[in-house]
């Protein structure tokens, strides 16, 4: 055990003291800041940003001057000039749009937007959903409703969830489980990969600087490879919670100079809401989030955020450090790499779609289990409740897995750290599992 | 000090180790001699407990060697190595330590040292900024802190200049007067044999030969010597039933050299009686073969 706490001092305090660990631990969250600070800036200036683009129509039925209306981003310039001239003009009329709608459509069709390059998606839907309103309204007006009326029909639901929870009824909010959960499964995403990636080149470095045999000949290889293993998530955690510090305090800073002028603070938190949900969800108030974040259960959300953290890493570590024993320098990585890297990857899509819209379907339930992916799928279903057992299944099978991996990456470990100048390949890392020492 | 009794080692397709017994006694210089591949290093990292042997048992000093000898056993390793990025004294003290030394004890020692080999100004300096020769004495120094009773040294001179080599050649006898264990092993036989009382010589697996140089030298003379002598030409030197002569005499820097065998039960002052009337004597030398002559012989005749 006093081998492994000095092999665990060296790795941690020989990484800590690296120039570019205190360079990343203090620009970290002044890069985290100044993205936050630049997407702050983008969502307020966004519309002085681009320029308007002026969108001239030629409107042959000549109804739809007073319906189809200019916003902050297009202006519509209805013209009584004919296609072909408008065409002829487009270039020097400095317009970047050309709309026709035919005399004779009926419902519209035939409409046809002209422009120099291919338009954005934003205008086209800008200007379908202004026909599609235009036309609804007509076929209902025609049915003799009245305009009173059909303004009624624009709702502007919000739903609101509540949950059965052994506390009684609880206020939900998915928009919050969802921040929560996506930005949870990113952190240990980006963790696993990240500090993953320094046991493998650690390993690696040992084998280069052939120092390897040296260590061995005191201690076994398997305290080597556990000592590099804790050191390197100390390191991460402790640059973790440097991080965490720091950038609250800044953004915070930032918070203040902006909340100075707090309609404009208002107007950005509805910008980013909309902009990141889906169109058909619909928007929630800046105080609605917060309040909906203050109903989490928190103890059970970090708890369980540092173990499925520490535990994802630790399986998934013990494996790149198999990966670094097996090789020789680090460009012959790749061809290891692969299985590893694979159910990493798969497990962040997986959960950044099919999991975060159906958190209690089979997908994100079987994958919630399964120790190489439940690390970063459990983490976004977590906000959205998770029954205790199923919790408690998949962190035992996360144990499980991890004995499982560490137990097989130190059969690969011991023999491959012994092998130098040698290619390795699939076929020898399995003869080593089941060499007997 | 360590005795070696019936190892065997498989690897997948090949027996690294094929019953291989050997006794290595206390404030020897033993050297571990064998071509590539004859199953040296095997042996060593069975020795060091980095990997198990199959069968057979190894003795420290009269007790099954086990974990807690670690401490007691410095190693060289062929494939050697330090931490590029790491200060000097740092990496010292940690492999120190992880022998189980204090890190004050492990100081204190690596000061010591520094001084001794006039090391002094690299205490803080990384590895990576050293030259070769300095790094491998510092190499050396993190493999003798910890005052080991045994010392394995494989290959130890591969890579050293010729000063840094003499240099650590001379401390590692030095060490060895003092009372620690030296075993030594080479491919190389001729590099060790002038260091070592005792050797091995490990081929294909299997140990050939064991034994105090002196007496496998002896068992291995075939009883020839080299006469020089001064004549004016060349002098048939047979007739004698004590010798024979082996080809004809050659001639070197102006004078004549004949080699000669003694025959069974004759003593080279029964040739000397005889040759004495004959030639001019400008010389006699017995031929003792060298162990890599012994091996070569053996490999042949195995």
């Amino acid at each position: 055990m006093k081998k492994i706490a000095l092999i665990i001092q060296r790795e941690y305090l020989s990484r800590v003291k690296k120039k570019s660990f205190i360079v990343m631990t203090f620009l970290g969250p002044v890069l985290i800041a100044a993205m936050y600070a630049f997407a702050i800036f983008l969502a307020v200036n966004s519309d002085n940003m681009s320029d308007k683009k002026k969108i001239v129509v030629c409107d042959e039925t000549n109804t739809l001057s007073n319906i189809i209306k200019s916003n902050a981003q297009y202006e519509f310039e209805f013209s009584s000039l004919s296609l072909a001239s408008l065409k002829s003009d487009f270039d020097s009329s400095g317009n970047s749009y050309l709309l026709y709608i035919p005399q004779k459509s009926k419902n519209f069709e035939g409409v046809q937007l002209y422009s120099d390059k291919q338009p954005s998606l934003a205008i086209v839907k800008y200007i379908e959903d202004q026909l599609e309103n235009t036309l609804s309204d007509q076929k209902l007006t025609e049915k003799g409703i009245s305009k009173k009326i059909i303004s009624e029909l624009d709702f502007n639901l919000n739903i609101e969830t509540i949950r059965f929870t052994e506390e009684g009824e609880q206020d939900g909010n998915t928009s919050a489980s969802y921040m929560i959960g996506m930005f949870s499964s990113i952190l240990i995403y980006m963790f696993i990969f990240l500090y993953g990636l320094q046991v493998m080149r650690g390993v690696i470095e040992e084998k280069n600087n052939r120092i390897v045999e040296v260590l061995i000949s005191s201690v076994k290889p398997f305290q080597l490879m556990m000592g590099k293993i804790v050191g390197i998530a100390l390191v991460g955690l402790t640059q973790f919670a440097l991080w965490v510090i720091l950038t609250s305090a800044i953004t915070g800073i930032i918070g203040q100079k902006f909340a100075q002028d707090k309609s404009k603070l208002m107007s950005i938190e509805k910008t980013a809401e909309s902009s990141n949900s889906d169109k058909s969800e619909p928007s929630i108030a800046a105080g609605e989030v917060l309040n909906a974040l203050s109903t989490i259960n928190y103890p059970l959300v970090i708890g369980c955020f540092l173990f499925y953290f520490l535990g994802g890493y630790l399986l998934y570590s013990a494996l790149f450090a198999a990966i670094g024993s097996a090789v020789d320098s680090e460009s012959e990585t790749q061809q290891f790499m692969m299985p590893v890297t694979i159910p990493l990857i798969f497990s962040f899509i997986i959960s950044t779609s099919t999991v975060v819209n159906n958190p209690d379907g089979p997908v994100a339930f079987w994958l919630s289990l399964i120790p190489l992916s439940s690390p970063i799928v459990m983490m976004v279903r977590l906000p959205f409740g998770v029954p205790t057992w199923e919790i408690i299944t998949s962190m035992l099978l996360l144990i499980a897995g991890f004995f499982g991996t560490v137990w097989l990456a130190a059969k690969i470990y011991r023999t491959g750290i012994l092998m130098v100048g040698k290619k390795t390949s699939w076929k020898e890392i399995g003869k080593w599992i089941f060499y007997k020492n | 000090m360590l005795s070696i009794r019936s190892i065997i080692k498989d690897y997948e397709n090949h027996r690294a180790l094929n019953s291989v017994s050997m006794e290595i006694p206390k404030g020897s210089v033993f050297g571990l001699l064998g071509p590539n591949g004859a199953g040296k290093t095997s042996l060593i990292r069975i020795i060091n407990q980095i990997t198990k042997a199959d069968s057979g048992d190894i003795y420290f000093k009269d007790e099954k060697l086990q974990e807690k000898h670690i401490s007691s056993i410095g190693y060289l390793p062929e494939e050697r190595g330090l931490y590029k990025k790491m200060g000097v004294a740092d990496q010292i003290v940690y492999l120190a330590q992880l022998k189980g030394l204090s890190k004050q004890e492990a100081e204190k020692r690596a000061k010591q040292w520094f001084e001794r080999l006039e090391m002094k100004g690299w205490w803080n300096k990384n590895v990576e900024d050293l030259s070769k020769g300095m790094q491998q004495k510092v190499q050396f120094v993190a493999t003798v802190i910890h005052q080991p009773e045994l010392l394995i040294l494989d290959e130890p001179f591969s890579g050293f200049d010729p000063i840094n080599a003499e240099m650590i050649k001379n401390e590692f006898l030095n060490l060895n007067q003092q009372g620690t264990t030296i075993i030594f092993s080479s491919h190389r036989m001729e590099s060790v044999e002038e260091l070592c009382s005792h050797i091995a010589i490990l081929n294909l697996s299997e140990k050939m030969l064991e034994g105090k140089v002196s007496d496998i030298r002896k068992q291995y003379s075939k009883n020839c010597f080299e006469i020089t002598y001064n004549n004016a030409e060349s002098i048939d030197l047979n007739g004698s039933s004590a010798f024979q002569s082996i080809g004809n005499a050659k001639i070197k820097e102006g004078k004549f050299v004949q080699e000669i065998q003694l025959n069974a039960g004759f003593q080279i002052n029964d040739a000397i009686a005889f040759l004495m009337p004959k030639i001019q004597f400008n010389g006699i030398k017995e031929i003792i073969p060298s162990i890599n002559e012994i091996f070569i012989d053996q490999v042949k005749n195995a």
